[in-house]
């Protein structure tokens, strides 16, 4: 998967779990949980959903490394390489 | 003093005889009823659900469930999000957010405001038939699409599945800090909701009580199945016609959803106020067979309503309508029947009727819903009637149980609601017309 893609599919997760929110205006360098309510209990949803829809696991701690959108696809990135 | 003792009607029934005895209350004692909430299968708010209880309208119909398919079932139509975003549905159970609602609808027709009372002096109290079997069977479906790995279990699956969650949702959406907790008590739910919010009234633990009963249980699969499973679960070709209660051919259980919650307050709060007051809660009484599993007795279902006729200070003729509990299966129905000759004997006085037959058994909202129902009676002097009466089951016949069609009667002094179920609870509540 292209860092693009990775970046598109954080996005349908975070809006299938705050279906409230409006993120088209979300900025990639800053942290997520600065620009929209989530809250521990949302961020262990989008770590649930990584783990059923491509069988990858976040330790907790690296937990950190997906606090704003670019970190996510950075530390993504590799892991969903071969997918 | 009150008294009983048992003699023989012409019928050779044997009938429990009553001495009137006063009812002992101060105002401040007095509980009333100011506020109503609900959703049921026919009807989104009180005046939708009376009118269509009223023109015999049913609210059962098709209804897909996991691993059973097909079935019949009380389906309710409120929309959610008049109280919760979308975020708190994902979050939440259908029970909260049914609570929510009803809690909601109730505090606003009761024309209370917030913002300008105590809300640490706010109890909420909701009857449950069951509740969390929902979201286990959900996280039970969830991790075997995962080979039964248990890392795929949702971290929401506690929250959702504690026994409270129904009215700890409606702190969270509502900022109450007073009390909040379910009581678990079977088809009997509803009334439990209703007598424990007069109580926590009684005790001065609160000012407002939010009482009433909840159920999710369409959602799970394991309620249909049992039912199924007891031979309990209602069939017909057409279903509207498959609840039954008093018929000939009733052969089982309506499973329904639906929420229905009363505000409660001391009548002189609600006198200092100018609320509305739909009735005053003059009785109230729970009792146990202590004898089957599943079966009812009409022994034990006699005695509570002798109960709740002695706390009120009544004799049987006082009471206007019996809204009964019968949910249509064989063996239940005249149980209950025999229970009401047993106390009320023909029931000359009394006219009789039953809600299930129009939105199914909405289990732990079921009494509150049907006490709900019957409320309008005080005002409108019109009985609702019991649907689906084709052929009327001898053993169930009281020359006033109100069949197929409303009846206009010329007054209603007192309501009585029964609410009976498995390990052999009983309740019943009285509630009389308020006179101001």
């Amino acid at each position: 998967m292209t860092a693009s893609q990775i970046r598109a599919i954080i996005l349908e997760v975070i809006g299938q779990i705050l279906p409230d929110e409006d993120l088209s205006k979300l900025k990639g360098d800053v942290r997520i949980r600065d620009q929209v309510e989530m809250d521990s209990m949302d961020f262990l949803d989008i770590i649930m959903e990584l783990r059923k829809r491509y069988g990858i696991e976040v330790p907790e701690e690296d937990y950190m490394k997906l606090a704003t959108l670019d970190s996510a696809v950075a530390y993504l990135e590799p892991r969903m390489a071969h997918l | 003093m009150n008294g009983r003792a048992q003699q023989k009607d012409g019928a050779g029934c044997s009938r429990i005889t009553f001495v009137k005895g006063p009812r002992r209350v101060t105002d401040g004692q007095r509980i009333v009823i100011t506020g109503i909430g609900l959703t049921a299968p026919n009807g989104n708010n009180l005046t939708e659900f009376r009118r269509n209880l009223v023109n015999g309208k049913s609210g059962v119909r098709k209804h897909n469930v996991r691993y059973l398919g097909d079935t019949i079932a009380g389906v309710c139509s409120h929309d959610p999000l008049k109280y919760q975003k979308k975020k708190d549905l994902r979050r939440g159970t259908r029970a909260g957010s049914t609570s929510i609602y009803c809690c909601q609808e109730a505090i606003a027709d009761a024309k209370l405001d917030l913002s300008s009372v105590d809300k640490s002096r706010i109890g909420i109290f909701i009857g449950i038939t069951e509740h969390g079997n929902v979201d286990t069977e959900k996280q039970i479906f969830e991790i075997s699409q995962f080979n039964y790995d248990t890392k795929f279990v949702s971290h929401h699956y506690n929250p959702r599945i504690v026994a409270n969650n129904p009215a700890g949702e409606v702190t969270l959406n509502m900022g109450i800090t007073g009390p909040h907790y379910t009581l678990g008590a079977a088809c009997a739910g509803g009334n439990l909701g209703l007598i424990q919010g007069c109580q926590m009234l009684l005790l001065d633990q609160v000012d407002i009580a939010l009482g009433g009963g909840v159920s999710e249980t369409i959602h799970a699969f394991g309620a249909f199945a049992s039912f199924r499973s007891e031979g309990a679960l209602a069939s017909h070709e057409d279903p509207e016609k498959a609840c039954r209660p008093f018929d000939k051919d009733r052969n089982g259980v309506v499973v329904s959803e639906g929420g229905c919650i009363f505000v409660l307050e001391r009548l002189e709060a609600a006198l200092a106020r100018s609320a509305r007051i739909y009735g005053e809660v003059v009785g109230y009484a729970i009792n146990s067979d202590a004898l089957d599993f599943i079966l009812p007795n009409s022994e034990g279902q006699a005695k509570c309503m002798s109960l709740a006729l002695k706390m009120a200070g009544l004799s049987p003729d006082d009471i206007s309508i019996i809204s009964t509990h019968a949910t249509g299966t064989p063996q239940g129905d005249p149980q209950e029947c025999k229970a009401i000759r047993q106390v009320f004997g023909d029931c000359r006085h009394t006219y009789i009727n039953n809600t299930k037959c129009m939105i199914g058994h909405s289990m732990g909202a079921a009494a509150a819903l049907e006490l709900a129902g019957n409320l309008p009676s005080f005002e409108d002097h019109v009985v609702h009637p019991t649907i689906n009466i084709d052929n009327l089951d001898p053993d169930c016949a009281f020359e006033n149980l109100v069949v197929n069609r409303s009846r206009k009667i010329d007054k209603v002094d007192y309501i009585l609601k029964n609410a009976f179920g498995m390990l052999g609870i009983n309740s019943t509540v009285i509630v009389k017309r308020f006179e101001g």
